[in-house]
């Protein structure tokens, strides 16, 4: 395995520098660096244009330029990275600091997210092929495959967020908005549910009268402008999540599992109340810090009590605290929405990625990085969430032929046992490989984006690089596109040999 | 021979255990069970090519796009004309007339008339018609013309990869792995900004050789478990060339992947060549391209929502419907749900 491992290190390392030479000599035939020097009518522009000469080694050859900036790579490999200046003299580096986090926070989030709703919208479909369902999901999903990146952003920037802050300024659902969005949210849920015509209309109807009680209970208490979720919620929430994975899993019969979960659910909802102190105003160490706590207490029931069901138990105390620690980070943010709508009365800034010089509190620098983040994150999620779902539906439906389902069905399993423990670990097996690949269209995704919303992250440091015929930036930004493309291709290789067992041998 | 088209009962020695009381020995007719059947099979029978294109016909969500696509496509070549052969509009892109009413579009459904300025007009007072023709043309152009590149690009790097293995193989992998480190986006940019805009063919050209990557790894993939068929080790017995084989008897098979993964590539190109003008890497002025357009006006959006809505519902619309086509492609070839994807 590690000489797998290491032979596949040697070839990505040949391949990047191969592409980084390419890249290279791209960048500096794409045009002429001294063009708008020499098209100014600046007296001192002999100076400058000698002056920009030597900055950017306009007077060597490409093949040393090259080697300059290769050596400078390199040392990142022993810690000292010099990645060269852009053209005014500015360090790459420290550039690249700044505009990687931002770029990097996006692109990951974009994909998990994708990934999470790409997976459950492809199951659901393949369960419940050519039903209305499928075919309104199929649309959607061939909808926003063929969606211009561009016009989706600029489309969302109206909506989203300038429609959004005039309407949070006094926030109101009309009667017909809230039947409506009711009405459609219950087709959705008894569309995906399925189930003869009794089932459907209760699940239907159930959804659509909770959804408008709930809406018109947020207005008149004007829950939009001063949120809350309070114990609670929370508490309904994660014993909601806890039931359904063990009805996902294992079912109520499984009397180990049902008491893990429940332990988790319980264990999670003390140190909530418990640690509130802690949780007013933490630091990202501190919250990464309590959810790994929150994992191991959940592994640890699932382990202590599930009996001979073990895994089971522990993958479902993981997802179901994983679940309540999302809510409780929600809880906390929303309760700090109120406050923060006092500073940023218009709260979705569709420029830049965070508020400059923003005191505030954690959360409140939490919602101000977030409501930055959700716009740009949607585009990217949607043109991901297409190829995810329809890989894997067509996964998912030639696992459901095989034989091994066939005998599973056939020894009495019920569907959701023959599914959920069978058919879906075997269904997301490609899907590793999709993700990889589709990786390094995201980064291009990302760089439009960016320019859309405004922000200063990698796809601009490109964007300016190669307009302005400055190898320094652009060659930045390779690196650390390609590094992440080539680690993302070997996860991709080292899980689908994880995962599928044929292939270790 | 009986020729199997005949109908009638014909005579064959067939035991039929107690068989209306005869003597199992002799002879006793036969009847067809064809002859049983109300409206009988019918004689013709379909050949590979046939049976696709009938299922292909059948698929609606293809059927629809292929008409949309058309018609876009022949609206936007003749209405304003192309090259040195005149259209039928009587703006043209160029031409700044006088704005009125603000640039409005004149369209309306109910009832329905076409008007002066069916798309409106810009904020020079150029009509939005025209110019969203001009630019559905070019981007119509390049996305077809990347799509053929690509496919011959890709379908002989990953044929030849394919049958040779080796250090042919090797090479052509690793050239492909390159391809696929670096972002499409930045590469397809660089490549546009050498290419410099002067015409639109030769930037087609540099991005479908850049496009091509996907097509190589699938036609590869095909080709490595084809090649292992009886019939490639005949050919090979008999002394063919592995050029012939190659073309003759391996493509054929792979013709629906390769026709499928064609069809999809020209959206993607759609797609990238929009996305590269609206970044200003790709077609520049004074050519006119779809992204170029929505990128010029994209801040007009509240005053002037015209400006902005219609070049990007053609560029959906364009994408959406070969989208679908290379989608009831694939069914067509492939009936079954199961394919595996790569």
């Amino acid at each position: 395995m590690t000489r797998f491992i290491l032979r596949r290190l040697g070839i990505s390392a040949l391949v990047l520098l191969g592409g980084s030479v390419l890249m290279f000599v791209l960048t500096i035939n794409s045009g002429d660096p001294l063009q708008d020097l020499r098209e100014s009518n600046d007296p001192n522009r002999d100076n400058l244009i000698a002056q920009r000469i030597t900055t950017m080694g306009l007077d060597l050859p490409w093949y040393q330029r090259y080697w300059q900036w290769l050596t400078g790579a390199a040392g990142c490999l022993v810690g000292r990275c010099d990645l060269g200046t852009n053209r005014a003299g500015v360090d790459v580096g420290s550039m690249l600091e700044n505009a990687a986090s931002s770029t990097l926070r996006l692109v990951v989030g974009a994909t998990l997210l994708a990934i999470v709703a790409g997976v459950f919208f492809g199951i659901l479909t393949a369960i419940r092929q050519y039903s209305g369902f499928d075919y309104v999901v199929t649309f959607f999903a061939f909808l926003f495959f063929s969606l211009p990146v561009f016009w989706a952003a600029v489309l969302l920037k109206e909506y989203g967020a300038i429609r959004f802050n005039d309407w949070i300024a006094d926030p109101s659902v009309s009667l017909l908005t809230t039947l409506l969005i009711g009405v459609v949210l219950g087709i959705v849920v008894q569309g995906a549910l399925g189930g003869d015509l009794r089932r459907r209309l209760m699940t239907g109807g159930g959804t659509a009268l909770f959804v408008i009680v709930a809406i018109t209970y947020f207005d008149a208490v004007d829950w939009w402008r001063r949120p809350a979720l309070g114990l609670p919620v929370v508490a309904l929430v994660s014993i909601g999540a806890g039931a359904l994975m063990v009805a996902l899993t294992s079912g109520f019969g499984n009397r180990r599992v049902v008491r893990a979960v429940g332990a988790t659910v319980g264990l999670g909802l003390v140190s909530y109340l418990a640690l509130g102190g802690v949780l007013a105003d933490p630091t990202w160490p501190i919250l990464f810090g309590l959810y790994a706590v929150a994992v191991v207490i959940a592994l640890a029931c699932g382990w202590f009590l599930g009996g001979f069901s073990r895994r089971t138990a522990m993958w479902a105390s993981f997802v179901t605290a994983t679940v309540m620690a999302g809510t409780v980070v929600m809880d906390k943010a929303l309760g700090a929405w109120a406050g923060y709508l006092q500073l940023q009365p218009r709260p979705i800034s569709t420029i830049g990625s965070q508020t400059p010089n923003f005191d505030g509190t954690f959360w409140q620098d939490f919602l101000d990085k977030g409501t930055q983040l959700i716009l740009p994150t949607v585009v990217l999620t949607l043109i991901s969430l297409a190829s995810y779902t329809r890989y894997t539906r067509a996964s998912m439906l030639e696992v459901l032929e095989q034989d091994y389902v066939r005998t599973a069905r056939a020894k009495g399993l019920s569907e959701r046992e023959v599914i959920s423990r069978h058919a879906f670990r075997n269904a997301l097996i490609p899907l590793t490989t999709i993700v990889a690949f589709d990786f390094a269209g995201l980064i291009g995704g990302a760089v439009i984006t960016e320019a859309v919303f405004g922000w200063k992250g990698m796809g601009e440091l490109f964007r300016t690089g190669l307009t302005q015929v400055d190898p320094g930036p652009v060659m930045a930004f390779f690196l650390v596109t390609g590094v992440a493309a080539v680690v993302m291709n070997m996860l991709a290789d080292i899980s689908y040999a994880f995962l599928d067992p044929r292939i270790r041998r | 021979m009986t020729d199997p088209n005949q109908h009638e009962a014909h005579e064959a020695i067939v035991p039929m255990p107690g068989g209306q009381g005869a003597d199992p020995g002799s002879l006793q007719p036969v009847t067809r069970v064809e002859d049983d059947l109300e409206g009988a099979t019918t004689d013709k029978s379909y050949s590979q090519g046939q049976l696709v294109l009938r299922r292909f016909l059948r698929h609606r969500a293809a059927m629809i796009s292929l008409a949309v696509l058309v018609f876009v496509t022949v609206l936007a070549f003749t209405s304003i004309g192309v090259g040195p052969i005149p259209g039928w509009w009587t703006y043209n892109y160029l031409q700044p007339v006088e704005v009125v009413n603000g640039g409005r579009p004149t369209l309306s459904l109910w009832p329905f008339s076409i008007g002066e300025h069916p798309f409106g007009q810009d904020t020079i007072g150029r009509d939005w018609f025209a110019m969203v023709m001009r630019g559905t043309q070019r981007s119509l152009i390049i996305a077809f013309v990347v799509g053929i590149v690509s496919t011959l690009v890709g379908t002989a790097v990953g044929a030849l990869a394919g049958y040779y293995r080796g250090w042919v193989e090797a090479l052509l992998m690793r050239m492909t792995d390159l391809l696929i480190v670096i972002p499409l986006l930045a590469l397809a940019a660089a490549l546009g900004q050498i290419s410099g805009g002067r015409n639109i063919f030769v930037l087609a050209l540099v991005l479908g050789l850049v496009t091509w990557t996907g097509l190589a790894r699938l036609v590869r993939g095909e080709i490595l478990s084809l090649r292992e068929r009886e019939f490639v080790s005949a050919a090979r017995a008999v002394g063919t060339s592995p050029a012939r084989i190659i073309v003759k008897h391996i493509l054929p098979n792979t013709l629906g992947t390769i026709i499928v993964a064609a069809t999809l590539s020209i959206a993607s190109a759609i797609l990238l060549e929009t996305s590269l003008s609206y970044l200003g890497f790709g077609v520049k002025p004074p050519d006119t391209s779809l992204g170029l357009l929505i990128s010029d006006y994209q801040n007009a959006f509240t005053s002037r929502p015209w400006l902005f809505w219609w070049p990007g519902i053609f560029i959906l619309g364009i994408a959406l419907a070969v989208n679908f086509i290379g989608d009831g492609l694939r069914d067509a070839f492939d009936p079954r749900q199961n394919r595996k994807k790569d």
